[in-house]
């Protein structure tokens, strides 16, 4: 819906290149190979099966793959690569189909590999901090497997998320400021390419914790979005459970008040969980939707990970920041029940933005700038969002420069999705106008393709194109992603 | 009172883990399976340490009784709070005959030798779903028994117990000592931290075996076979043409041949 008129075209004469039945035609002369690798029940054809894995979370509509095939093993996943090399299937790898760009909508038919089934923990080292799981695990089932050992995967992009999903779309979330991101928190992936090589981008069953040997081929997969391969094992990089948090919240009478103490708390080297911020129209919401009272104006939520003793003083730090710079109504908790309370605004966020319009949709921007230009960025979008007559309450990972604006729209209404996608558009040339990125952490997809050109520009473009055909020449790995096609 | 609470911890497959029949159909596959604390004895444990917490009870002793490995799961009660732990040995024959009734017996062995005011038990464990052992215990020591509670709070020499039952729920007062069974809502387990595995390590586990109490391990239960549920069939689609009574002749049949008819019958004149 929000692709734009000109988008919409383009894609409809790439259907009409090879009709719906030719190449239906030509996918069943492959279907008894996909059988006898992944048995009887690894293969479907059923339009449901097929609609659930051609669409995610996004506002993209669904396009469903031709076929689903779950391997369950690399073995398989190889060997069915191998027939869709040979017959030159588009192959479209699948997680939990919780993203937000399209990245999973079968654009140009082909085969779907569903990797739900390779869902084990492997290999877990207690004592060097790393774990290495297949696709099927999701980053709660793995928290839920390392509970007993006092570690955890502490990315939090807010889905239930598979954790090589999260790798191939370089996830974030709320306590990147801390833990940082996929990026910095995976160590080695194994990676099946187009052709059905098997790659272990930093060498087989290899997770020391640093490393300068060769070149970085697991952040190249990192951010890949699977169209340079397909991710079947990552490892990752756990961190202790914290002994202790401490969760509080703040308001602030303006945006530039809310942020400078962001940046001062940084600054102190207060080691800050989680640091959250909510415009004035988001809190509004909140209040509505969830019974609460909190003075309607900037709020921060914030998060300190600790001892006893350091939160204590991390807690006094970020209280006396915060006052001075006219924050109010500081509260903060510690106990599990109150924190949930505190931070209940926070979590029900996505609800509370859809409960102003019910019937409506919400779909969420996604951009990053760096820090001091954010209260800059933020006065800029809400008043665009004003004058538009548009609903776009504001939550953002304030510590990241990065916030989104959770855009309420009615899907009935073109016009309105309309001015929504324009909209998008001047919010993500506004970031890149302030060294920003038109993603902070939700890829690119299907509808930013043309935004990653103008923000890296052609020449780096070129790099990322050629890298693309080096490791897949024949575009099979979920076309019409991250790249545009290019124009011959 | 001796500020003492006694908590049972078992060591289960993780809830987490897809269970195996064993192709002999004597049990369930448990060797290489994830094995941790029953949820339920997660939730006892977290009471108990919550109200050592709070200073009403001084001293939570965590129990196991099983193999060598039942130690990792007194480790696990230890890293959430517990003082100290008992390690009660039942291998091979033995521990997989152990059932509710033996372990009640313990149980109620250890309660008298170490005093405890109170016994804070999972309502159940997720492998057997017996949900006996907190009343056989109780019925052993001849003491009062709060079950399936989902609060629980002390109040001088008494416990006030809401429970967690069909009607909804039901609060009452029982005096100490006694026993309590611990249900989902009663609190939300916390994770062990490394910090306090750490400190964990220090914490003394007494070891000891069944004969030391006195108890007969001797089970009144043979378990015969193990099998899987059966397979889900496909759904049948059947005719529609009115309710149980009054379809076209080929809908009857097949009704009839996917029991359905049978069903309803049963339940319209009350057999089921």
């Amino acid at each position: 819906m929000l692709l734009g008129l000109t988008h919409r075209r383009c894609l409809l004469k790439c259907r009409s290149v090879k009709s719906q039945t030719t190449r239906s035609a030509v996918v069943d002369s492959a279907l008894s190979a996909f059988r006898s690798i992944c048995g009887e029940d690894g293969v479907s054809l059923a339009a449901a099966v097929r609609e659930q894995h051609g669409k995610d979370e996004s506002v993209h509509r669904c396009r469903p793959p031709d076929v689903v095939v779950f391997p369950r093993c690399v073995e398989e996943v190889s060997a069915v690569a191998k027939v869709c090399h040979k017959h030159d299937f588009p192959i479209i790898p699948f997680g939990t189909g919780t993203g937000l760009e399209g990245g999973v909508g079968a654009v140009k038919g082909g085969v779907c590999f569903s990797l739900r089934n390779m869902d084990q923990v492997l290999d877990l080292h207690q004592e060097d901090f790393d774990v290495t799981v297949e696709p099927g695990v999701t980053r709660k089932a793995l928290n839920a497997y390392l509970r007993d050992t006092g570690l955890w995967f502490p990315v939090d992009p807010g889905a239930d998320a598979s954790l090589c999903g999260m790798a191939a779309t370089s996830a974030s979330g709320t306590n990147a400021v801390r833990y940082g991101t996929m990026r910095e928190n995976v160590l080695n992936l194994e990676v099946v390419l187009a052709d059905g090589t098997i790659v272990h981008t930093a060498g087989k069953g290899r997770r020391p914790r640093k490393t300068s040997a060769g070149y970085n081929l697991t952040n190249l997969f990192v951010g890949s979005e699977g169209t340079l391969g397909i991710i079947t094992k990552t490892t990752l990089r756990l961190y202790g459970i914290p002994e202790s948090m401490v969760s509080a919240i703040c308001s602030f009478p303006s945006v530039q008040a809310a942020v400078d103490s962001t940046v001062q708390i940084l600054q102190s080297g207060v080691p800050i969980a989680r640091i959250e911020f909510l415009d004035d129209v988001m809190i509004d919401a909140c209040n509505r939707f969830s019974s609460l009272s909190y003075p309607v104006t900037p709020t921060l939520f914030l998060e300190f990970h600790g001892s006893e003793r350091s939160l204590e003083e991390q807690v006094n730090t970020a209280e006396d920041i915060t006052q001075s710079n006219g924050g109010s109504d500081f509260q903060w908790a510690r106990d599990p029940e109150t924190r949930n309370k505190l931070w209940k605004a926070r979590h029900d966020a996505w609800y509370a933005a859809q409960a102003l319009r019910p019937g409506c949709k919400a779909y969420s921007t996604d951009v990053c700038v760096p820090l001091s230009q954010l209260p800059q960025i933020i006065v800029e979008t809400k008043e665009d969002l004003m004058e538009n007559r548009l609903t776009g309450p504001i939550a953002g990972h304030v510590g990241d420069g990065n916030f989104h604006c959770l855009m309420v729209v009615d899907p009935d209404d073109p016009e309105e999705l309309h001015r929504v996608h324009l909209f998008t558009e001047r919010l993500a040339r506004r970031a890149l106008a302030m060294d920003g990125t038109c993603t902070g952490e939700h890829g690119v997809g299907l509808g930013k393709r043309a935004l990653l050109c103008e923000e890296l520009g052609h020449t780096s473009i070129q790099v990322m194109q050629g890298l693309k055909d080096a490791l897949d020449p024949k575009n099979l790995m979920n076309p019409e992603k991250v790249l545009q096609l290019r124009r011959v | 009172m001796s500020g003492r609470v006694l908590v049972g911890v078992k060591r289960v497959i993780d809830y987490a883990v897809k269970i195996r029949v064993k192709p002999d159909n004597s049990g369930i596959v448990t060797d290489g399976v994830k094995h941790s604390m029953n949820p339920f004895c997660e939730i006892a444990i977290e009471e108990a340490v919550k109200l050592k917490e709070k200073k009403l009870i001084k001293e939570v002793v965590a129990v196991s009784c099983g193999p060598q490995q039942s130690q990792e799961t007194i480790r696990t009660a230890l890293a959430m709070g517990a003082d100290r732990g008992i390690h009660v040995e039942v291998t091979g024959k033995d521990y997989e005959a152990l059932g509710p009734l033996q372990v009640s017996k313990i149980m109620a062995a250890l309660a008298k030798k170490e005093d405890a005011q109170l016994i804070i038990l999972g309502k159940q464990a997720i492998d057997d779903d017996c949900n006996q052992t907190g009343q056989m215990t109780a019925a052993l020591l001849d003491w009062p028994q709060g079950t399936f509670a989902s609060e629980v709070a002390l109040e001088g020499d008494k416990v006030k117990v809401v429970r967690e039952i069909d009607g909804g729920l039901e609060t009452i007062k029982i005096n100490t000592p006694a026993v309590v069974t611990a249900d989902l809502r009663l609190n939300t387990p916390r994770y062990a931290t490394l910090p306090n595995i750490m400190k964990a390590k220090k914490k003394k586990i007494a070891n000891m075996k069944p004969a030391d109490l006195g108890v007969d391990l001797t089970s009144r239960l043979e378990v015969l076979r193990v099998d899987e549920p059966p397979q889900r069939q496909a759904g049948v689609k059947v005719e529609t043409g009115g309710g149980p009574g009054g379809q076209t002749e080929g809908g009857r049949d097949d009704i009839e041949a996917s029991g359905a008819r049978r069903g309803a019958q049963n339940y319209a004149d009350g057999t089921l």
